[in-house]
């Protein structure tokens, strides 16, 4: 599949999961939020999608915007202020298949990234308020687009396919940017596991909560669906009973020795 | 500004990250953590034959800003464009971590964050993205307590995840010199075409992003010479101003209405997105 081309796997995945719950009116057709089951358990979801007809030129091939990143935020906050004075403060569910953030001049001088900050603040503080968040990568995690829209969440979950990818840049722009050629970045990105674009490469990080074999990720079978929803319910549960809202669970799977070796050596040095 | 200040003042952008984090705070109280001896460089610059740095380009200093009990994380622009790898943003956010910490236990530790940073490090790409991720939960977590704010000075400017970083920051402290945003003139050049940004066109790329449109627009909350006192003195504003209302993050519903003051199809100026921002965001 070409980089630029839409996906669907967004779209196909919140309806899945929801049963064809009705999506909420007063978001834009390129954010979905739908509110559905997740077991027993009330929960929201979440999904930025391509428009093809988006007014902003530079958001319709699944890229999160300014109005996406703002309507994520939206979709966010509307649960934790509606949870507010409940016991049990809902799911939320962040499908991802996002692009990249908007590329564009339009897009900078409206302040982008003010915009990202507003998405990814939603998802830390509802987590904070003790939401169980989960980010469900079924296709590109991409760079800002990924940090507003799934990073913040308590455990990440990703499905093993070529199509699933997280990264910080396109090939070509990291080729440009470091005076590479995009082909000297593809033997780099072999032997380092942060460069590569491959999820299982991601995987050995240490950032995932579980990686999800499935037989069609694109059109998903009863079988398929079983699965991801088990890995859910799992998460679920499992940020349930962590007594902890912050997301040290990253650090301990072993991949970023670094990353807790500078911790430990702060720690130390603190008082 | 006369000449007479000129002569007077101790310009905070020629200063490295190391200066910067000692001349913002209070006299002697500075304590770096982690320094250079330690020689915890970035485990996967060298294999790439790229030299590493001793400090990977980010101090982390200890002492008290105005009294009080601070933390200054400085990025040092000039290794590595301020890239964040996984050690330098592991010793952002760990110390980040590490003041949340101190709160909830009684110890009012402020946060102040230097940006000069062109975003991730692609050399550590994925551990980079991972950094950041937790620096933003670190500022989310932190400004609960105290307010974190952040100063963009120099010319690196504030890219990247870090530049949504400074989006999550309770007050944000810009010179004119720097910029703001979240893709580099650049990566918008390659993936969406030069028409769209040119990025050679110096005056465009400042007057839509530098640090005084960003000002004038509400996206930052102050603006200040390239002066270390007036910076200080800024900061330490900032801290006694106590948290915010409501931090700029968390102004959803008005950045909608203002998103929606706009035609998407016309041509932006800087004018325009002043006329329209001008008019703020608190709730």
């Amino acid at each position: 599949m070409n980089a630029r081309e839409p996906s669907a796997r967004g779209a196909t995945w919140l309806a899945a999961l929801t049963h064809g719950a009705p999506l909420r009116s007063g978001f834009p057709p390129s954010v979905r939020v739908a509110d559905a089951k997740l077991d027993r358990h009330a929960a929201r979801y979440i999904a930025v999608v391509p428009d093809p007809a988006n007014p902003y030129a530079r958001a319709r091939n699944g890229e999160v915007g300014l109005v996406e990143a703002w309507q994520i935020a939206r979709a966010v906050r509307d649960v934790v202020d509606a949870d507010r004075k409940r016991g049990e403060k809902r799911a939320i569910v962040a499908i991802v298949d996002v692009t990249s953030q908007a590329y564009g001049r339009f897009e900078e001088a409206y302040g982008i990234h003010q915009a990202l900050a507003g998405a990814a603040d939603a998802y830390a503080a509802a987590r904070l308020e003790g939401h169980p968040v989960i980010g469900l990568i079924v296709g590109r995690a991409m760079s800002g687009a990924f940090l507003a829209h799934g990073y913040q969440a308590n455990r990440l979950i990703a499905l093993s396919d070529p199509q699933v990818t997280v990264h910080a840049m396109s090939k070509e722009s990291a080729a440009r940017v470091t005076q590479r050629t995009v082909a000297e970045l593809e033997a780099l990105t072999a032997s380092i596991a942060p460069m590569a674009y491959d999820i299982e490469s991601y995987a050995s990080l240490g950032l995932l909560w579980k990686l999800l074999k499935l037989a069609r990720p694109d059109a998903p079978t009863p079988a398929d669906l079983y699965e991801v929803e088990q890995a859910l319910i799992g998460a679920y549960e499992d940020i349930r009973h962590d007594a902890s809202r912050s997301l040290a669970g990253r650090l301990s799977a072993g991949g970023r020795a670094a990353s807790v070796r500078v911790r430990e050596k702060l720690r130390a040095q603190w008082n | 500004m006369d000449a007479q200040d000129l002569l007077h003042r101790t310009s905070f952008i020629e200063l490295g990250a190391r200066s910067r984090a000692r001349q913002l705070l209070d006299d002697g109280s500075f304590r770096e953590l982690i320094d250079p001896f330690e020689r915890i460089v970035s485990p996967w610059l060298a294999r790439q034959g790229i030299v590493a740095q001793a400090d990977d380009g980010v101090v982390v200093a200890k002492g008290t800003l105005g009294g009080q009990p601070a933390v200054v994380l400085a990025i040092e622009g000039a290794f590595q464009g301020g890239s964040m790898g996984e050690v330098s943003a592991a010793k952002i956010a760990g110390a980040l971590e590490l003041a949340a910490q101190d709160n909830r236990k009684g110890v009012p530790t402020r946060a102040l964050i230097v940006f000069e940073t062109g975003g991730v490090r692609l050399q550590e790409a994925n551990l980079g993205l991972a950094g950041i991720a937790e620096i933003h939960a670190a500022i989310v977590d932190l400004r609960r307590y105290q307010p974190v704010v952040g100063i963009a000075a120099g010319t690196v400017g504030c890219y990247g995840g870090m530049s949504i970083a400074a989006g999550l920051c309770s007050y944000l402290i810009v010179t004119r010199e720097t910029r703001i945003g979240l893709n580099g003139p650049a990566v918008i050049e390659q993936e969406a075409g030069v028409a769209e940004f040119d990025s050679r066109d110096r005056p465009l790329i400042w007057s839509l992003t530098g640090g005084e449109q960003r000002y004038r627009t509400g996206l930052a909350d102050a603006l200040v010479e390239d002066d270390v006192d007036q910076i200080r003195s800024e900061a330490i504003n900032c801290f006694r101003k106590g948290r915010p209302p409501a931090c700029r993050s968390e102004c959803v519903s008005r950045f909608l209405h203002r998103l929606a003051q706009f035609d998407p199809a016309a041509q932006v100026t800087a004018e325009q997105v002043a006329r329209i921002y001008g008019e703020g965001f608190e709730a």
